[in-house]
């Protein structure tokens, strides 16, 4: 592609088509932004054709001093490729969740949403500190009105604590930023990846940029603002929140905590763990208590997300590989499961598991996608949860036997919360004539869960072509992260972590010479 | 330093007082019905000064060349910068006003003169680099704007608001005064150079003593706490144009001033009075946040805002570097375009028979009604809060930026942390706009002064505003430099 200007063109489609929204009837406004959407989405699979795997690491680079103070500059790694593609694949996909459900003000609605995949894409894409962070923090205001005007009976509350929870989390790692700019004298991202902060200091830049990630994620403790905004936000709201939202947080562990802070994240990796650890337990028995169908898929959100900061934190590159796979997996299986619920709450709007029942009955393609997506929650070999999950797992178990025995039991959880919730949604009796008289999928949503579902097996089946891009990044990464590598009391004597490293499974040719470069 | 360079270098308050006399003379002999035109005139005039000023701080002016009147005045880039912003403030004060006394006629021709001559005060003011001239722009402001408060005679509240400044401000004057009389007496000069001279082998009780009152007499006029009592009140009563005055030309030029104070005369002694200053900002910017929250109405709510947003202003000050005096210059001119983009739309909304709307609940679905004035004072009020990418942020981190490089990380996490409690209430109002049912009060027409600046204003707090962030920052960065020539 040269030196065309890839990624601004990826940020300024939705840019016209959310402004052109405003002034749009309600026909007119789903048009055009599904349009968007959809030229966004040839985009980013135009690039992911021309990035170069194994090439330079920052590909696509764009840079223009517009500011004072900072840069406008993009570019992106294997890693932030992949969510890009991410978002772009599901925008459509919730223009058309959308496209029926949303009746009202249908014109700013797009615009919301079109506005909130300029930021994404920007979140994803920015190589600039603070450019960066204007687009993390934007993303509160869109997602704020989604919650607020489209949301359920409870959106009033829910859109504050959305809003107020991720704010007060990002504002301190706005100081830490702060000061890393005037410690280390840019704002480049990659520059500061590779800058050296005074041990000392680490820990509370680690702290601060962990209040951020940590409720971005989100962590146990702070993730209860996520059943919450999850409930009340439509359809579409929900799988933009859990698809991409959620991953920021991920993005920005593997961004910012774990090369700008290697030290600090060794010596507090046994918080995550902890905090990982009860994550898997708690929201799983939460969520199988659920009665609200929203609800339990937002817990096992929180419980999914655990088995991304394990492995993020296990310093090697199976873990790193294994919390990439699930985030992406995460995004499309548990945005295909809102949109599951999204397709019988249309039809009775109510999202009590009780008033479902049979549906399999009266609706058998809709409990086959169903059925499909629970399996890929579950983790069944052959759906993309089972790669990223088995990755993630045996990448923390080089490290530390005990917290990944904790961490499984969330894959048994998993099953019982997922089957019992599809049993009685699917199976059984239709005790509710209402939802026995349901109809099947129209064709619009056949477009909506078919790609996602085609999606999640090509990554369960084949994820090298998921893998191969961001395998030249992880590595970097590793290398950069090695020299903290903490000394974990492994339970495998014969093979500790660093005999492991000598000869990583997926080594690349080159991939050792490239570590070095980085790593110093 | 002879008079006729000293009279150079004064050109636009020149112009200013003489347009002033010549507005007043035509106020007294065309009466109330040339209003309109004399408001026009008044525009003019102050464009006139502005015109003469531009090339002060384009030039960077500073040292010795821009002394006047034996140093009475310092006409520098720093003067310049802050002339300018009080001239736009109240060129914009002057276009909302006649459409809004029309309906009570109460537009009468006092009101662009007394804006000119408050504009003048505070030019004087924002030079002043003596406690004499200091003292005496200072009260050519205030007596002009205690007039403004009451200006709408037959509003009680308005009457209110005008005695409650006048006596609040009357005290706040002697408090400074009685500061400024004891930094005399030990320091044994007025000027600020002779200040600072004297006051460099040590600061003694009585002087420590004289730099608080002053500081405290300053505070009141920025509306600072715990010298904030007035504000919510005042904002209320006063009229809204009015209002839009006083919360942007006065605070740049008390800020201004404060800066120059602090700065220059006791410029040596930053330890001394940044605990002062750091408490002030910090208990600004709680108080401004916790206070706002259980307003009902608009003009209340942005009465706190604004003490809280002077908080923010005074975390720069608190970092005492040239940075930070830059940080708080770039703050001002954000704050006054939110602040007159705030105003102005609280100033559009008018019911069926023409009153004004001040409750918030008469906002409720604002969004269906009247979608442009919504959704521009939802970006205002996000962008008063501070949340990228709207520009309020980049004042907001500048200022941040300025205290964490001074070393203050603490101060710097309290305030942003505390402006979450801020957030609160700025959401409440884009909630009740946005997702409460409408109420359908607001339906008046608005002439196309209301409609251009709220517009302008909030084109200029988009992210449309990082464009300028460069050259901002260069005329804030050559304004504070003249400030720190001294230092």
């Amino acid at each position: 592609m040269g030196g065309f200007p890839i990624l601004s063109l990826m940020l300024l489609v939705p840019l016209v088509g959310g402004l052109a929204c405003f002034f749009l009837d309600a026909k007119a406004a789903r048009v055009v932004a599904l349009t968007a959407t959809l030229i966004d989405l040839a985009l980013g699979i135009a690039l992911w054709a021309n990035y170069d795997i194994g090439g330079a690491q920052w590909q696509f680079t764009e840079r223009a001093e517009l500011f004072a103070g900072f840069s406008y500059a993009l570019g992106i790694d294997g890693i932030a490729l992949l969510l890009i593609v991410l978002s772009v694949f599901l925008m459509p996909i919730c223009i058309l969740a959308s496209w029926e459900a949303i009746e009202e003000r249908v014109g700013e609605y797009m615009a919301a949403f079109l506005f909130m995949e300029l930021l994404m894409i920007g979140v994803f894409a920015a190589q600039d500190l603070l450019l960066f962070y204007i687009f993390f923090e934007a993303g509160l205001i869109p997602m704020y009105l989604i919650i607020g005007i489209w949301g359920g009976k409870d959106r009033i509350y829910a859109s504050y604590k959305f809003f107020l929870y991720t704010l007060l989390g990002s504002v301190v790692m706005l100081v830490a930023m702060l000061w890393m700019i005037g410690e280390a004298g840019t704002t480049d991202i990659p520059t500061l990846m590779q800058y050296d902060f005074p041990v000392g200091a680490q820990t509370w830049l680690f702290l601060a940029f962990f209040a951020s990630f940590a409720v971005k994620m989100p962590m146990w403790p702070v993730h209860t603002w996520l059943p919450d905004a999850h409930v009340q936000a439509p359809t579409a709201g929900s799988v933009i929140l859990a698809g991409v939202l959620l991953k920021m947080g991920g993005y920005g562990f593997i961004r910012f905590s774990l090369p700008m802070f290697p030290e600090a994240s060794a010596q507090l990796a046994w918080l995550i763990f902890a905090l990982s650890m009860i994550a898997v337990v708690v929201t799983s028995l939460i969520a199988l208590v659920q009665h609200d169908m929203k609800k339990l898929i937002a817990y096992s959100s929180v419980a999914h997300m655990a088995i991304v900061t394990i492995g993020l934190f296990a310093f090697n590159v199976q873990g790193l590989e294994g919390a990439m796979i699930v985030m992406l997996s995460h995004g499309l299986v548990s945005g295909a499961l809102f949109l599951c619920v999204g397709v019988i709450y249309d039809r009775l709007h109510t999202r009590e598991i009780d008033r479902y029942g049979g549906l399999s009955i009266n609706m058998p393609k809709y409990a086959l996608f169903f059925m499909l997506f629970t399996m890929a929650s579950i983790g069944l070999p052959g759906t993309s949860s089972f790669v990223g999950e088995f990755l993630s797992l045996a990448g923390t178990y080089q490290v530390s036997t005990f917290v990944t025995l904790v961490c499984t039991t969330g894959i048994i959880l998993g099953a019982a919360y997922m089957l019992y919730l599809y049993w009685r949604v699917a199976f059984g009796v239709q005790k509710n004539a209402d939802a026995a008289a349901m109809p099947d999928l129209n064709a619009r949503e056949w477009l909506m869960l078919a790609p996602i579902a085609a999606a999640v097996l090509w990554m369960g089946v084949y994820p090298e072509s998921f893998l191969a891009p961001m395998r030249k990044d992880i590595a970097a990464l590793d290398a950069r992260v090695a020299r903290a590598k903490p000394a974990f009391d492994s339970a495998l004597a014969a093979a500790r972590p660093e005999q492991v490293r000598k000869e990583p499974a997926n080594a690349m040719p080159h991939a050792e010479g490239a570590g070095e470069g980085e790593g110093h | 330093m002879d008079l006729q360079h000293s009279l150079a270098l004064i050109v636009p308050e020149e112009i200013l007082s003489v347009g002033g006399l010549v507005l007043l003379l035509a106020a007294a002999w065309l009466g109330d019905k040339a209003s309109r035109g004399i408001s026009v005139a008044a525009v003019v005039v102050i464009a006139a000064a502005a015109a003469f000023t531009v090339p002060v701080l384009c030039g960077g002016n500073m040292g010795a060349d821009t002394q006047a009147f034996f140093g009475q005045l310092r006409v520098d880039a720093f003067a310049a910068y802050s002339k300018l912003l009080i001239y736009a403030a109240a060129a914009a004060a002057l276009m909302i006003a006649p459409r809004f006394f029309d309906r009570w006629n109460a537009m009468r021709a006092e009101y662009p003169v007394l804006i000119v001559f408050a504009v003048l005060g505070m030019s004087i003011m924002v030079s002043a680099s003596d406690l004499m001239a200091l003292y005496i722009g200072l009260e050519m402001n205030s007596l002009a704007a205690y007039v403004l408060a009451a200006f709408l005679r037959t509003d009680s509240r308005s009457e209110e608001a005008g005695l409650k400044y006048f006596v609040l401000g009357a005290l706040a004057s002697g408090i400074l005064l009685y500061g400024m009389s004891l930094t005399y007496g030990f320091a044994g000069t007025t000027s600020f150079e002779g200040i600072r001279a004297a006051l460099s082998g040590g600061l003694s009780t009585g002087a420590l003593f004289g730099l608080i009152f002053v500081l405290a007499g300053l505070a009141f006029k920025i509306a600072a706490v715990p010298f904030h009592m007035w504000t919510p009140d005042v904002y209320e009563g006063a009229p809204t144009p009015v209002t839009t005055f006083f919360a942007t030309a006065p605070k740049v030029a008390a800020v201004s001033l404060l800066m120059r104070v602090s700065l220059d005369a006791f410029g040596g002694h930053a330890d001394a009075w940044r605990q002062v200053v750091t408490f002030a900002a910090l208990a600004s910017i709680v108080v401004g946040a916790l206070g706002a929250i259980g307003q009902d109405n608009i003009k209340r709510l942005l009465a706190y805002s604004s003490i809280n947003n002077v908080g923010f202003i005074l975390v720069g000050l608190a970092a005492a570097t040239v940075e930070g005096a830059s940080a708080m210059l770039v703050y001002l001119v954000i704050y006054v375009a939110m602040s007159i983009g705030s105003f102005v739309a609280v100033l559009m909304l008018r019911d069926a028979e023409g009153n004004q709307i001040e409750s918030i609940a008469d906002l409720a679905g604002l969004s269906r009604t009247n979608p442009a004035i919504a959704w521009c004072l939802l970006l205002l009020m996000l962008s008063l809060a501070g949340i990228p990418p709207l520009f309020g942020f980049w004042g907001k981190l500048v200022v941040f930026k300025a205290a964490v490089d001074a070393g203050m990380v603490l101060l710097a996490t309290i305030a942003i942390a505390a402006s979450v409690i801020g957030a609160f209430y700025y959401l409440k109002v884009g909630k009740v706009m946005f997702f409460d049912e409408p109420a359908n009060k607001a339906q008046g027409r608005n002439d196309w002064a209301h409609w251009t600046l709220l517009i302008a204003s909030t084109v200029f707090i988009s992210p449309l505003g990082y464009l300028l962030t460069g050259w901002l920052g260069n005329l804030a960065d050559a304004a504070s430099a003249a400030l720190f020539l001294t230092a």
